[in-house]
C-alpha cells in the first residue's frame, strides 16, 4: 500500500510539474481553434477562421517565408563550417580543441543580446547594410555551434583506427574521409541540422538586433503582442512556431539515439 | 635503390629506428631486423616494450625519429600507408560499421578501380577462406567477436599484399577461440606463402606459431632467433624470464645458470647425485596442481637459492610443503646465461 501511495504522490508531483510548465502553451494552442475573437475561458466554439484570417495576412506570410528562408540558409551554412571546424580540430592535441571549441561555442554560451548588439555594432560599423545575409550570418553563428558539438561528439567516438584501415588498403586520406568517415557522420550532421533548423527559426533575441526591416515569425509575435492587436492571429502563429520547432527536435533527438546505438 | 634490391630482398628490413613521443620518453632506442619473405614473424614483449610501435612504422602509420624502413628492398621510410604493398589487421578489427561484409572486404579493390564482378567474386573467396561466405551481406555489428576477427583477416589478406601486419589480433577472444584462430592463422599463412608480422605479449602464442621471433623490451630487441633458440638459449635474463619459466640460479664467478623447470626433478632427502648431476637440496616452498604436471618451488635455506620443478602428478602426490628434499638436474641441461 505504502508503496502505490508513494507512486500516486510521485506521478502527482510530476504531472504537477509539466502542467506548470506547459499549461500556458497549451492554453495559446486551443485558443488558435476558438471560433470567438476575444480571448475568454472557456473557448466558445472550434474554428479555423483564424487561420484562414491568419494565412491571408500578407505580413504573416512574408514573416513566415522571411523564417524559413534564414533557417534554411543559416542551417545549410552552419553545417559545412560545423563539420569542417570538427574534424579539422579532430586530430589536433586536446588543449587546442578545448580552446577553440571554446570560441566556437561563445554565441551560444553569451546571452542572446549580447550576441545581438556585438553583430549589430559590427555591421554598422562595417557599413553593411541590415538586410536577410546579416540575419543570415547572425543565425549561422550559433547555428554552427549546434553542429560542432553534435560532429565533434560522434568523431570522439570512432575510433582512429577506422581512417588507418582505409588507408592501409590504400585509400588517399580525402578519399578515406568521403568513403568512411562522412557516411559515419551523417546521423550525427542530420540530426545537427533539425536542431540548428529548429533554433533558428524560433530565435528572437539576436534576430531583433540583425533584422533590420525584415520581419521573422517570432519577431512579428513580438511586434503583435507589445502592440496588442492580432490577438488571435498570434495564437495561430505560435501554434506553428510551435509545430514547425518541435517536429525537427523530436526527429532529430530519434535520429541522434538511433546513431549512438550503432 | 638498385643496390638495396639486389641484397637479398628482404621482406622487411629496419635499421637503426628510433621514435619518441611528445619530446619525452623514448619508445624505440635503435631497432635494426630483417624479415624474410613468407616468413611466420613474431615481434614478442610486455606492454610499452615498442613492439606494436614497430610494426605501425612498418605500416607507415609513425614516422621514425631516425632510421630506414624496406620492403622488398624498397625505401619506404616516408611513404604513407596507402602507398605501401602492405595490409594490416587492427586490434580492434577496425572494420566499417556502415558497410556489409563483403564491401568491407571489397574495399581495397574498389578503392584501386577493381571491377564490380571481380570485386564481388573475390571478396566472396576471400570470406570463404575464414568461413564467413553465408553471412556476407550482414554488417559487422551482427557478428560475434571471432566472426569480426576473421572479417579483418579476410580483407587483409584478399588484395594479395606481401606483407600482412598483425596487431594483436586474438587478444579479445577467449582462450578457446585463440587456440582455434592460432591454427587457422598459420594454416592461411602457409597455404598464402604471405609474410606475416604478428604482435602479441603471449608467450606461448608466439612461440607455437612462429617460425622465428624478437623479443622486445623497453624499446630495444634482447634477441631474434627460432623459438627452439630462444627458449633453449636465451641470450639475456629477461629472454629467460619472459619466454617459459625457469629458475635462474647464481652460479661461482657471477656467472648464473638456466633450469628450465621440466628438467628438474624430484628426490627423497638425502640422496646421492650421480657424477652428472647437479642438486639443490631444501625444503618444498610451494607446491600447485596444474592438472597433468605439478610444479613445485624447492629452496635451500642457507642461501635463500630457489629452484622451480614441473613433475609429473603421479609421482608428486608424497610431496608436502615444508618437507625436506632435493632437487636434481644433469648437468649439461643446466644453461650457462650470457652476462
Amino acid at each position: 500500500m505504502t508503496v502505490s501511495v508513494r507512486t500516486l504522490a510521485l506521478w502527482g508531483a510530476a504531472v504537477a510539474v509539466l502542467a506548470f510548465l506547459l499549461l500556458p502553451l497549451l492554453l495559446v494552442l486551443v485558443f488558435a481553434f476558438d471560433a470567438s475573437s476575444v480571448q475568454v475561458w472557456p473557448i466558445r466554439g472550434v474554428s479555423f477562421k483564424w487561420f484562414v484570417a491568419t494565412w491571408a495576412d500578407e505580413e504573416v506570410r512574408n514573416a513566415l517565408f522571411i523564417s524559413l528562408e534564414v533557417a534554411v540558409l543559416a542551417t545549410a551554412l552552419a553545417t559545412v563550417l560545423g563539420t569542417l571546424a570538427a574534424v579539422g580540430m579532430n586530430g589536433l592535441s586536446s588543449r587546442v580543441v578545448q580552446v577553440g571549441s571554446f570560441f566556437l561555442t561563445l554565441p551560444i554560451a553569451l546571452p542572446g543580446v549580447l550576441t545581438g548588439i556585438a553583430m549589430n555594432s559590427f555591421f554598422t560599423v562595417c557599413d553593411i547594410p541590415f538586410t536577410l545575409l546579416t540575419l543570415v550570418i547572425a543565425h549561422t553563428t550559433f547555428c554552427t555551434v549546434i553542429i560542432f558539438s553534435n560532429v565533434m561528439a560522434r568523431l570522439r567516438r570512432l575510433p582512429p583506427s577506422l581512417m588507418e584501415a582505409a588507408q592501409d588498403m590504400g585509400a588517399t586520406p580525402l578519399r578515406g574521409f568521403v568513403t568512411i568517415t562522412l557516411p559515419l557522420l551523417g546521423g550525427a550532421i542530420a540530426s545537427g541540422m533539425l536542431l540548428a533548423f529548429a533554433l533558428s527559426f524560433d530565435e528572437v533575441i539576436v534576430s531583433t538586433f540583425t533584422a533590420g526591416t525584415q520581419t521573422t515569425l517570432p519577431l512579428w509575435i513580438f511586434g503583435a503582442i507589445r502592440l496588442g492587436q492580432h490577438m488571435p492571429e498570434v495564437n495561430v502563429v505560435v501554434f506553428v512556431v510551435v509545430a514547425v520547432t518541435l517536429l525537427p527536435i523530436i526527429w532529430g533527438q530519434k535520429l541522434a539515439a538511433s546513431v549512438s546505438r550503432e | 635503390m638498385q643496390d638495396n634490391a639486389t641484397t637479398g630482398a628482404m621482406a622487411v628490413g629496419l635499421s637503426g629506428l628510433t621514435k619518441s613521443y611528445d619530446r619525452g620518453r623514448p619508445v624505440l632506442k635503435g631497432i635494426d631486423l630483417e624479415i624474410c619473405p613468407g616468413e611466420f614473424f613474431t615481434m614478442l614483449g610486455p606492454s610499452g616494450s615498442g613492439k606494436t610501435t614497430t610494426l605501425r612504422l612498418i605500416g607507415g602509420f609513425e614516422l621514425p625519429d631516425a632510421g630506414q624502413v624496406t620492403l622488398l628492398g624498397r625505401d619506404v621510410t616516408r611513404l604513407p600507408p596507402y602507398q605501401r604493398d602492405v595490409n594490416t589487421m587492427f586490434q580492434d578489427y577496425a572494420l566499417f560499421p556502415h558497410m556489409s561484409l563483403r564491401d568491407n572486404v571489397a574495399y581495397g579493390m574498389k578503392i584501386r578501380g577493381v571491377g564490380a564482378a571481380e570485386r564481388t567474386e573475390r571478396a566472396q573467396q576471400a570470406l570463404d577462406m575464414v568461413h564467413l561466405d553465408a553471412v556476407s551481406d550482414r554488417r559487422p555489428s551482427q557478428l560475434s567477436g571471432g566472426q569480426r576477427q576473421r572479417v579483418a583477416l579476410a580483407r587483409a589478406l584478399v588484395n594479395k599484399p606481401k606483407l600482412i601486419l598483425l596487431d594483436e589480433p586474438l587478444g579479445a577472444l577467449d582462450l578457446k577461440l585463440r587456440r582455434e584462430m592460432q591454427v587457422e592463422l598459420k594454416r592461411i599463412q602457409k597455404q598464402t606463402g604471405i609474410t606475416f608480422v604478428y604482435v602479441t605479449h603471449d608467450q606461448e602464442e608466439a612461440l607455437s606459431m612462429s617460425d622465428r621471433i624478437a623479443v622486445f623490451s623497453e624499446g630495444v630487441i634482447e634477441q631474434v632467433g627460432t623459438p627452439q633458440e630462444l627458449y633453449e638459449r636465451p641470450a639475456s635474463r629477461f629472454v629467460a624470464r619472459f619466454i617459459g619459466s625457469s629458475s635462474i640460479l647464481g652460479g661461482e664467478h657471477g656467472c648464473a645458470i638456466l633450469l628450465r623447470p621440466e628438467d628438474v626433478r624430484m628426490e627423497p632427502h638425502g640422496y646421492t647425485p650421480t657424477p652428472d648431476e647437479d642438486i639443490l637440496p631444501g625444503v618444498v616452498e610451494e607446491i600447485a596442481y596444474l592438472g597433468p604436471v605439478t610444479r613445485c618451488q624447492v629452496q635451500r635455506m642457507e642461501t635463500g637459492a630457489c629452484v622451480t620443478a614441473m613433475v609429473p602428478s603421479r609421482t608428486a602426490r608424497t610431496l608436502q610443503e615444508g618437507m625436506a628434499v632435493v632437487a636434481v638436474w644433469a648437468k649439461d641441461v643446466a644453461y650457462p646465461l650470457p652476462r
